[in-house]
């Protein structure tokens, strides 16, 4: 840094306190959101047991989490989960978006209010309400229920995402297809999808997340067998600590810093 | 398939076809949002049989109950708990927020992705990070026996302190990026223009910054506040089953005591209390712009 060419108490000095002030803070406040989780990762490949100690490099803990029938089953009934979540979430989401965006009707303020608000209700009473339904309706909880649950909080998501691609396109693509002879469908399979294509791959891949992270939802609306990972998890960690979960944390974050990495990847692409 | 040309533009009516396509759309909300929510309140009128199950009636009487003191201090420990951790990511979160927004693009990219990784990490994979670090053979209390040995070991995990250190760890990005997004909408003119006029930076932040960054900051805090309101997961971890907050209760009846009528009706005013704080934030947003 050069000499400063201004005394301390400066008037300039006091703006570049200020900002020296926030560039330490920001830096702070970064080590506290990564340390306990990258002690956590560390931690997975420490030999001993639980405690405070490193004992050794070890892989141990990984290989331990292959012989666990339950995490595994919990972990594909995950991946179905989430699979079928983002499917649904995304037919339901673009189509939405697609009419929402077209047409106007009587009741489409309420209705967008209603598409927002499992966004933004705690979770907890959309887990107990359709419990309540579930029970009334005689629909037994299993696979059916959860994805039910988990595309009604995650479809308005791929719905914002793609009302606001929607809202910066050019109404006269569409215009310029049907004047070139396309059908209706035709315009929008062959000139608005692909021209979506960004947000809806967004609006998706936050569905995954969103589903596979999930618990309270879940908690409510899940039977033993169609339990996913996080519920699993839930219950081991109420009971304590235990290392396996140290390793299958660490794997959580790989999952997540994919995501992460492929949505960054999918925003530069849409530039 | 003909229809008519005006049907292209934003803002037709819709004909047939699209009805029918609104359907799906339509239908998922009623049966899986609306009718599940008028059960929820039609079973908080009920009562339990002895064997758990819900006899529909119609009876203020679990309404009644929730003025009980127990449950209203639960009620006001979770929205204590609530209002504690939107202040503490507020204070935190903001200066993040506003460094993210005004450092140079490429700094800029960077921070961002660095702030929407823990938003994406599991909530349970970062709560489960301070259940290690907190609890007795933990990180944080092997430092403390060698730092000071004479104060080891404090009992910090299953505190009301775990709990909320917990909650902000959880929530904070969910506050940084919404203020950030707004923060980033900031017409640096205007700050220019107030210095011009002689303000320094303590009188340009409240008069000038705050006012204009005031919907990023409500939407940060209904999303930090509405979730930690009807938290119970956090809470169990880290908290135990000392510090029952709302959403632990409601949680309990519905699974384990089996009376679904008064979880029901648990629900029904955590509801109402969601619904209270939008109509609220509604009321207070438009303000925030045109002050601005």
């Amino acid at each position: 840094m050069a000499a400063p060419r201004f005394p301390l108490l400066s008037p300039a000095a006091g703006p570049r306190l200020l900002a020296a002030g926030l560039r330490g803070w920001t830096a702070l406040v970064l080590v506290f959101l990564y340390l306990p989780v990258l002690v956590l990762v560390v931690y997975s490949f420490n030999a001993a047991r639980l405690g405070v100690g490193w004992e050794g490099f070890s892989g141990r803990w990984y290989a331990e989490l292959l012989q666990q029938g339950p995490l595994q089953r919990a972990a594909l009934n995950s991946l179905v989960v989430a699979g079928a979540t983002t499917l649904l979430s995304v037919v339901l989401g673009t189509l939405g978006a697609w009419l929402l965006h077209r047409y106007r009707f009587p009741g489409r303020d309420l209705l967008e209010s209603l598409v927002n608000l499992p966004m933004v209700m705690p979770e907890i009473l959309l887990g107990i309400s359709l419990l309540v339904l579930f029970a009334l309706a005689g629909v037994g909880l299993g696979f059916t229920t959860v994805i039910i649950g988990h595309v009604t909080f995650s479809f308005p998501f791929v719905l914002v995402a793609v009302r606001a691609r929607l809202q910066g396109l050019d109404p006269a693509l569409e215009e310029a297809a049907r004047d070139l002879g396309a059908t209706p469908w035709g315009a929008f399979r062959h000139v608005i999808l692909p021209a979506l294509r960004p947000a809806i791959l967004a609006g998706g891949l936050m569905a995954f997340l969103l589903s596979w992270d999930e618990l309270i939802v879940t908690y409510f609306t899940a039977s033993a067998a169609s339990a996913t990972l996080p519920l699993k998890v839930f219950g081991l960690a109420k009971v304590g600590l235990n290392p396996v979960l140290n390793a299958l944390s660490a794997l959580f974050l790989l999952v997540t810093l994919a995501g992460v990495a492929f949505s960054t990847y999918l925003r530069r692409a849409a530039r | 398939m003909t229809s008519p040309p005006a049907a292209l533009e934003p803002g037709a009516r819709p004909g047939a076809v699209a009805w029918l396509l609104l359907t799906p759309l339509l239908a998922w909300l009623a049966l899986f949002v609306v009718v599940p929510a008028l059960l929820l309140f039609g079973c908080s009128l009920g009562e339990r049989d002895e064997f758990g199950q819900v006899l529909w009636g119609f009876s203020l009487e679990n309404y009644a109950r929730l003025l009980d003191p127990v449950y209203l201090r639960i009620f006001l420990r979770s929205l204590g708990f609530a209002a504690l951790t939107t202040a503490l990511c507020l204070l935190i979160g903001y200066p993040v927020a506003y460094q993210i927004a005004r450092a140079a693009p490429r700094v800029r990219e960077l921070l961002l992705l660095l702030v929407m990784v823990p938003f994406w990490t599991s909530f349970l994979v970062r709560t489960y990070a301070w259940m290690a670090i907190l609890r007795e053979e933990g990180l944080l209390n092997a430092l403390v026996a060698w730092l000071h040995p004479a104060w080891a070991p404090l009992g910090l995990l299953y505190t009301p302190a775990a709990v909320v250190t917990g909650l902000v760890y959880s929530y904070l990005p969910f506050l940084i990026l919404p203020v950030y997004a707004s923060v980033e909408k900031l017409d640096g003119a205007l700050i220019e223009a107030a210095h011009d006029l002689g303000a320094g930076p303590w009188r340009v932040f409240p008069s000038v910054i705050l006012p204009l960054t005031l919907p990023g900051i409500a939407a940060g805090v209904t999303l930090v506040f509405v979730p930690t309101v009807a938290m119970f997961a956090v809470t169990d971890l880290l908290g135990g089953a000392r510090v029952p907050l709302i959403g632990n209760v409601i949680q309990n009846q519905f699974l384990q005591a089996r009376d679904w009528p008064f979880g029901a009706a648990l629900g029904v005013a955590l509801l109402g209390l969601f619904l209270i704080s939008q109509l609220l934030l509604r009321a207070l947003r438009p303000h925030g712009v045109i002050r601005g």
